[in-house]
């Protein structure tokens, strides 16, 4: 087990090098520069080269690239030109601020997504299997960002018993309710899709197990209806979860960036949005490096819950 | 067992329902603190480093410049220098600076501390100007040295005469920022900034807010609010919300569709000014159609302004007559009128030029400084010359894109293009865009060619005259013949707008479409 997470971390370092590589040509590739955006209608040639030449933008691409990969190897992530900081104080920032608000969604989406699969599954073409099928399509077909704004408007705007956006109070506050309270609308916002893909998919998957012989022989040595659902067939089924749930973390990660727009979650999704159009490379590679190695972590994880979880993937 | 515990998850569940939904009674923002609803986060509250209008609302705040511009207008006016003279020649200013005052950080404003300001922002050689870059130091590119006489007079020799210089000087590039904070932050002055305004910088929590506090020693009185505090809200349905729900307390740049909704209701008020902005269409007057004046007129004949105007940016905009817009009223024409809606002129001109049926190609912009909703808009254009017998096929492009293709000309490209422009002086956008010396190869705004002997000379002249009266003669004959030429489409002229809670009062936008909030009040 510790060899093949060893192995997966030594995988993951091209890939992420890669995509180093692969963001910067397409940033290069894009036309516009970060000396034209941060000029905007004041974007003489002259003023474009004086700038860049501040900027350190006039070296050639190789070189540029190799610089920042040296400083990166030393824990330099650079300096973001747009915000005038440290690349890494932002990245680090606005990264947990995503992680609290995937992290609330992923545990959200993951418990009422397996209870719905499992009750569905259980009361098949029952009532309560069509209500709750009913209400996972419509999860999973409602924008999310639409849905967002419908919540602003009931909880913050005509109710007022949530804020309409932030993370934290503006005076005061700053403590675990003030943010789990700022928290609740945006992560249910973010939980919707998720989880009616993980109610289908956990319906599925059941429905599967529960016609399997095994099942039935449980049922026939006594065994409570209870514990032949949840030891027998849910345990089986999760293994075929667990995957999903590890791909939905990843839509979690990137539907992010419309709910941190429409929240105003301070968040690395929308500061990606930001650095991309404003042209800031080094805040674009360095938000990018950390969400990628996310991502490869998150996988692993993912694989490694499985292996533990089912037992026929360990020999 | 399991009944318990299931028990237990649910009391668990509504306990902390209960709990969330309790801290419901919604904060209000607290007395005597405005809430601002910004469009973005601040880059830096260094105001050399910065061109964005949203870092501007801010720092106006926070720092004073040498003038101002007087309340309600775009005329200079004395702040931190109480006087001025300037020599026959128009190279010389030298300014008296007000006694007593001093930076947020206790150190006193002195003619050696302007002349560090400008040093730091035009000599590569000066110890601090790595605290950079300043993107828009080319404000003060006519500057040839900053003496400090004594310490209170400081003196300005330009390398020519450039009559914008006062106006650049009440542009927050010019205003002043504290040297002592700028060698005790170094690259970081951005961040802790220090000025002599009527707030004083106390915290910045990145992507969450700014906060300014009552400086108490303020030069003019200290202001009536405690504190400001500065909200990024990117987006716009979110910014409106959240003035629905009364957490902020004024919000800027409100979407067209809502304006009238707070505009209802008695709990709001509504702001609007017009700006120094205009909104045009650039035409390629090198080849093509609209080589011919004739063309040219009949374009602007045949666009209904009006419409665009109340119906696609649902009166958040004027219709625009000329080059300059009217908030430079004294240097504005007023004798001349908007080109009228006339499909059937606009069509006889083009049969009179032989295009009938010309196929014209229109550089569209998705969004960008300035450009209000450019893509209803170029479509609506589309309409109204497809009305008059012109095919037009637009090419649409995100700004930066859109920026790098139009700014190096339009010859072999395209025959129009959208553009719009905020400045801070009638000299700027003329001189800069409608010269034969600016031409895109020259390294001007040009992008159209269009070449005016006359025009050229207008312009020369007002640049280097030092009295307003005369200037304002040159303009207004410039817009005259700009006017007439035609080498634009004038369309519109935005209004800058704002909201405030009915709590707020003695507030009012003003034209240079800065943030002034020292008289406001809020109880």
């Amino acid at each position: 087990m510790l060899a093949y997470t060893v192995k997966r971390l030594v995988l993951a370092v091209p890939v992420l090098l890669g995509l180093t590589v692969i963001v910067f040509l397409i940033m290069a590739m894009i036309p516009g520069d970060p000396a034209t955006a941060i000029l905007g209608s004041y974007a003489t040639p002259e003023n474009v080269e004086r700038l860049n030449r501040q900027l350190g933008l006039d070296r050639s691409l190789v070189e540029q690239y190799f610089v920042w990969l040296g400083n990166l190897l030393q824990g330099d992530f650079g300096r973001s030109y747009n915000l005038n900081r440290p690349v890494i104080d932002e990245v680090l920032e606005r990264f947990s601020a995503t992680l609290i608000l995937a992290g609330a969604s992923l545990l959200l989406c993951s418990i009422f997504g397996l209870i719905a699969g499992v009750v569905s599954a259980v009361r098949q073409y029952g009532w309560t299997d069509k209500i709750v099928t009913f209400f996972v399509l419509v999860g999973i077909s409602v924008p999310s960002f639409w849905l967002g704004l419908l919540l602003v408007l009931a909880f913050a705007v005509t109710w007022r018993l949530f804020p309409a956006s932030g993370m934290f109070a503006i005076y005061g506050g700053g403590d675990l309710p003030d943010l789990l309270h700022h928290l609740v609308l945006p992560a249910i916002t973010l939980a919707v899709v998720a989880t009616g893909v993980i109610a289908r998919l956990t319906r599925a998957a059941m429905l599967e197990v529960l016609r399997q012989d095994y099942i039935r022989t449980a049922r026939a040595k006594g065994v409570s209806e209870r514990r032949v659902i949840y030891r027998h067939a849910f345990k089986a089924a999760l293994v075929n979860v667990i995957p999903v749930i590890g791909v939905q973390a990843g839509f979690v990660l990137g539907g992010a960036v419309y709910i941190e727009t429409v929240f105003q979650w301070p968040g690395i999704g929308r500061m990606l949005v930001t650095a991309i159009s404003t042209r800031d490379l080094l805040l674009v590679q360095g938000g990018v490096l950390v969400v990628a190695a996310s991502y490869v972590l998150f996988n692993l994880l993912t694989d490694l819950l499985q292996h533990l979880v089912d037992p026929r993937l360990r020999s | 067992m399991k009944k318990i515990l299931y028990a237990a998850a649910l009391a668990a569940g509504l306990g902390a329902t209960g709990v969330l939904a309790a801290g419901a009674v919604q904060a209000q923002t607290p007395p005597g603190v405005l809430v601002v609803g910004q469009i973005a986060e601040p880059k830096s509250l260094d105001p050399h480093a910065v061109t964005a209008v949203n870092d501007f609302r801010i720092l106006m705040n926070v720092y004073d410049g040498l003038v101002r511009y007087k309340d309600g207008t775009l005329e200079v006016e004395p702040s931190l220098a109480e006087s001025w003279t300037i020599s026959d020649d128009g190279t010389t200013y030298t300014f008296d600076l007000r006694d007593g005052v001093t930076f947020h950080d206790g150190s006193a404003l002195t003619a050696e501390a302007v002349k560090f300001n400008f040093d730091r922002m035009l000599d590569e050689n000066h110890p601090f100007h790595d605290t950079g870059p300043f993107p828009l130091s080319f404000f003060f590119s006519a500057i040839d040295s900053v003496t400090a006489e004594d310490a209170d007079t400081v003196t300005f020799k330009l390398k020519e005469p450039y009559a914008p210089f006062l106006s650049n000087l009440a542009y927050p590039t010019g205003l002043i920022v504290s040297p002592a904070a700028v060698k005790e932050h170094g690259k970081d002055f951005g961040r802790h900034p220090s000025g002599t305004g009527a707030f004083r910088f106390a915290e910045w929590e990145s992507n969450a807010k700014v906060v300014v506090v009552r400086n108490e020693d303020y030069w003019e009185g200290a202001p009536s609010l405690e504190a400001i505090v500065f909200r990024p809200i990117t987006d716009a349905n979110t910014r409106v919300a959240e003035m629905l729900s009364g957490g902020i307390d004024m919000m800027v740049e409100v979407p067209p569709d809502s304006v009238a909704t707070f505009g209802n209701d008695a709990s709001y008020q509504v702001y609007e000014q017009a700006g120094p902005h205009v909104w045009f269409l650039i035409f390629n007057v090198k080849e093509g159609p609209l080589a011919d004046k004739k063309v040219r007129q009949a374009v602007n004949y045949a666009i209904n302004k009006k419409a665009l105007v109340e119906n696609v940016l649902q009166g958040t905009a004027e219709v625009a007559a000329g080059p300059t817009p009217p908030a430079f009223s004294w240097a504005y024409n007023d004798e001349l009128d908007p080109y009228p809606y006339d499909p059937d002129k606009a069509r006889d001109l083009i049969k009179a030029a032989g295009h009938e049926g010309a196929e014209l190609t229109f550089y569209v912009t998705e969004g960008g400084s300035g450009m209000l909703d450019p893509v209803p808009m170029g479509a609506a254009i589309q309409a109204d010359l497809a009305k008059v017998g012109l095919k037009v096929d637009i090419e649409t492009y995100e700004w930066n894109t859109f920026l790098g293709k139009v700014n190096p000309g339009l010859e072999g490209k395209a025959d129009m293009a959208e553009m719009a422009w905020m400045t801070n002086d009638p000299d700027t956008l003329p001189y800069l865009a409608l010269r034969s010396e600016a031409w895109p190869d020259k390294g001007g705004f040009n992008s159209g060619y269009y070449s005016n002997p006359e025009v050229d000379k207008l312009l020369e002249a007002a640049r280097s005259s030092t009295d307003q009266a005369e200037r304002a003669k040159l303009y207004k004959e410039m817009q005259a013949i700009v006017h007439e030429d035609a080498p634009w489409a004038f369309i519109a002229n935005w209004k800058q707008n704002a909201v405030t809670s009915a709590a707020v009062s003695n507030f009012s936008l003003q034209p240079s479409f800065f943030l002034i909030l020292k008289d406001v009040t809020k109880g």
